[in-house]
């Protein structure tokens, strides 16, 4: 049933499989994983006829390729790139067609971090824990619980659907940037920080330090101050929560954050910019906004409904 | 709008935005049996009665973690369900077994056994006595797969963490840390003082459940030689 389907020559600095990750071991302490930009896997899948969140290979800082073993419907996804197809430059956020013995390869860019490449039928490796994503740190789930090396060859379940033949809508791809500016909502800890530590946070640039990775972004800036101690009774941390140590220099969490954290949290990256800094390169630039809950969730629901109407047929579909 | 979100605390739980797909509901300010009872009573209705657009949920020490689709499924609809669970929550204790962990302490298993003797003024045999009288409560599971978050540790044994973090802790090392102690579920860096190894797994991704310890189990630490840690 499953078919050989793409095998890697060059993997690049880290390349791994990943799918929405298995939120529902938290209270095991399972960390959730997962593609790092959510939005750009997902719409790979839809543009190459998969389920929304069948695992696709996320690829880091470029340097990767790859050879098709079979004609396969393939997309790749994410920030700024340039991606060739047996040395043609091919475009990005678009369903196309490999054929068997192509070689496909991302060179390194100034811009973005992570790639997606998404295999029509969807990578199948075994499912642990109810996904196929790789946590890395724990070496389970994915290609056996690691990061691909040259030689791995990857399967792929049967192409179920036509890709669809569009091009994703500029206005829908993510306007990742160098130097992103973070919509957040304050919280849910934000009483924790004095006044000044909360002004320090909004009217500050921090840069991202090299220490940037699937668990989280460290950033360096002016530090942020406590009302007292950093410390919290420890509890859960969603996608884009905003942790400040002791040290006053905030850690932006990802996919492979911990279950629980014991530091507070001054606020949380909204869904929609989640995919700028997890494609934001260490020295970028980084300032926050802060947004109200109900801004935030009308955004949420005009991007999701953008989506679903561009899904359904209607290209006039607005962001 | 009307304001749900702070309230101020009294046994009315206190609902916080974490971003706009999750949210907590606090249901105390302290680390006590009582409320971690709640949280996980309210996890476990929660559970059994799932709401559409909830993605997972994760208790804590005094606080249940909820991660949804606002598409799915607004805030405001997510607050009357949970007061509706908390309205009939019932008084049963959702989970209360006893495991024993049996533990090999000092020697290679256990390096910072001497330091936490001589730091508390006493002698290795009573460190390994004071850790195996108590029984211990699993207020959550969290940080790393399987890592048992209890309470409580006998003052006489309170150690600060190492200087220097070790760069990596065997699987089943059970330390001290301040006021705290614990098990290291997985192999990991690690700060505490470890006094010793169990030989159980604790964590196995292709277990089913995948973690030998849940949130409201008590466990007991049993000293065994290193005969027997080899047998186990």
């Amino acid at each position: 049933m499953n078919i050989p389907s793409l095998e890697i020559i060059e993997p690049g600095p880290l390349a791994t499989v990943q799918d929405r990750g298995r939120p529902g071991y938290q209270h095991l302490g399972v960390p959730v994983s997962g593609a790092a930009d959510l939005y750009a896997l997902r719409i790979g899948n839809l543009l190459v006829g998969n389920d929304p969140f069948d695992a696709s290979l996320e690829i880091t800082l470029g340097r990767f390729r790859a050879q098709f073993l079979r004609d396969t419907t393939f997309a790749v996804t994410g920030s700024n790139s340039s991606v060739f197809l047996n040395r043609t430059p091919i475009p990005t956020w678009r369903a196309l067609k490999a054929r068997r013995g192509q070689t496909i390869q991302l060179l390194q860019t100034e811009l973005g971090f992570r790639h997606y490449l998404v295999l029509g039928g969807g990578i199948r490796v075994p499912l642990v824990l109810d996904s196929r994503s790789t946590y890395l740190r724990g070496k389970f789930g994915g290609f056996e619980g690691r990061a691909l090396k040259a030689g791995d060859v990857l399967h792929t379940g049967p192409e179920a659907t036509e890709p669809l033949p569009a091009r994703y809508p500029r206005h829908l791809i993510p306007p990742y940037s160098p130097n992103p500016q973070l919509r957040v909502i304050l919280g849910p800890q934000d009483s924790a920080f004095s006044q000044r530590g909360i002004e320090t946070f909004i009217t500050s640039a921090f840069s991202l330090t090299d220490r940037a990775d699937r668990m989280g972004c460290r950033l360096a800036g002016p530090p942020i101050e406590h009302q007292r101690a950093p410390d919290i009774l420890s509890d859960g941390v969603a996608m884009g929560a905003i942790q400040v140590p002791g040290n006053g220099q905030p850690l932006i969490l990802l996919a492979d954050r911990p279950t629980t954290g014991g530091y507070a949290k001054i606020a949380n990256v909204i869904a929609a910019d989640i995919p700028l800094i997890a494609q934001a390169l260490p020295g970028a630039r980084i300032t926050f906004k802060v947004i109200s809950f109900h801004d935030a969730r009308e955004i949420y629901l005009h991007k999701e409904f953008a989506i679903r109407r561009f899904l359904a047929g209607d290209e006039k579909a607005e962001a | 709008m009307t304001e749900i979100v702070t309230k101020p605390f009294g046994t009315a739980p206190r609902f916080n935005h974490c971003g706009e797909t999750a949210l907590s509901v606090e249901l105390g300010d302290t680390i006590d049996l009582e409320t971690n009872r709640r949280v996980r009573r309210l996890f476990g209705k929660m559970r059994e009665n799932p709401l559409h657009g909830v993605l997972s949920i994760n208790p804590t020490y005094r606080s249940l973690f909820i991660q949804y689709d606002p598409w799915e499924c607004s805030f405001e609809k997510l607050v009357l369900h949970l007061e509706d669970m908390l309205r009939h929550e019932g008084d049963d204790e959702p989970e209360d077994r006893t495991v024993e962990i049996p533990v090999c302490y000092g020697g290679e298993f256990g390096p910072d056994l001497p330091f936490v003797a001589s730091h508390n003024g006493l002698t290795i045999k009573e460190v390994i006595g004071i850790h195996c009288a108590a029984l211990y409560h699993v207020f959550m599971i969290g940080f790393t797969p399987g890592f048992p978050y209890l309470g409580s540790l006998d003052s006489r044994l309170f150690t600060p963490r190492r200087d220097t973090p070790r760069i990596r802790v065997p699987a089943g090392s059970v330390g001290i840390a301040d006021q705290q102690t614990g098990i290291y579920s997985v192999e990991s860096p690690g700060g505490w003082q470890i006094i010793g190894r169990s030989p159980l797994k604790f964590f196995d991704p292709h277990d089913d459940p995948p973690t030998l310890l849940r949130a409201g189990m008590k466990i007991r630490f049993r000293p065994i030689n290193k005969d027997e840690y080899s047998l186990t």
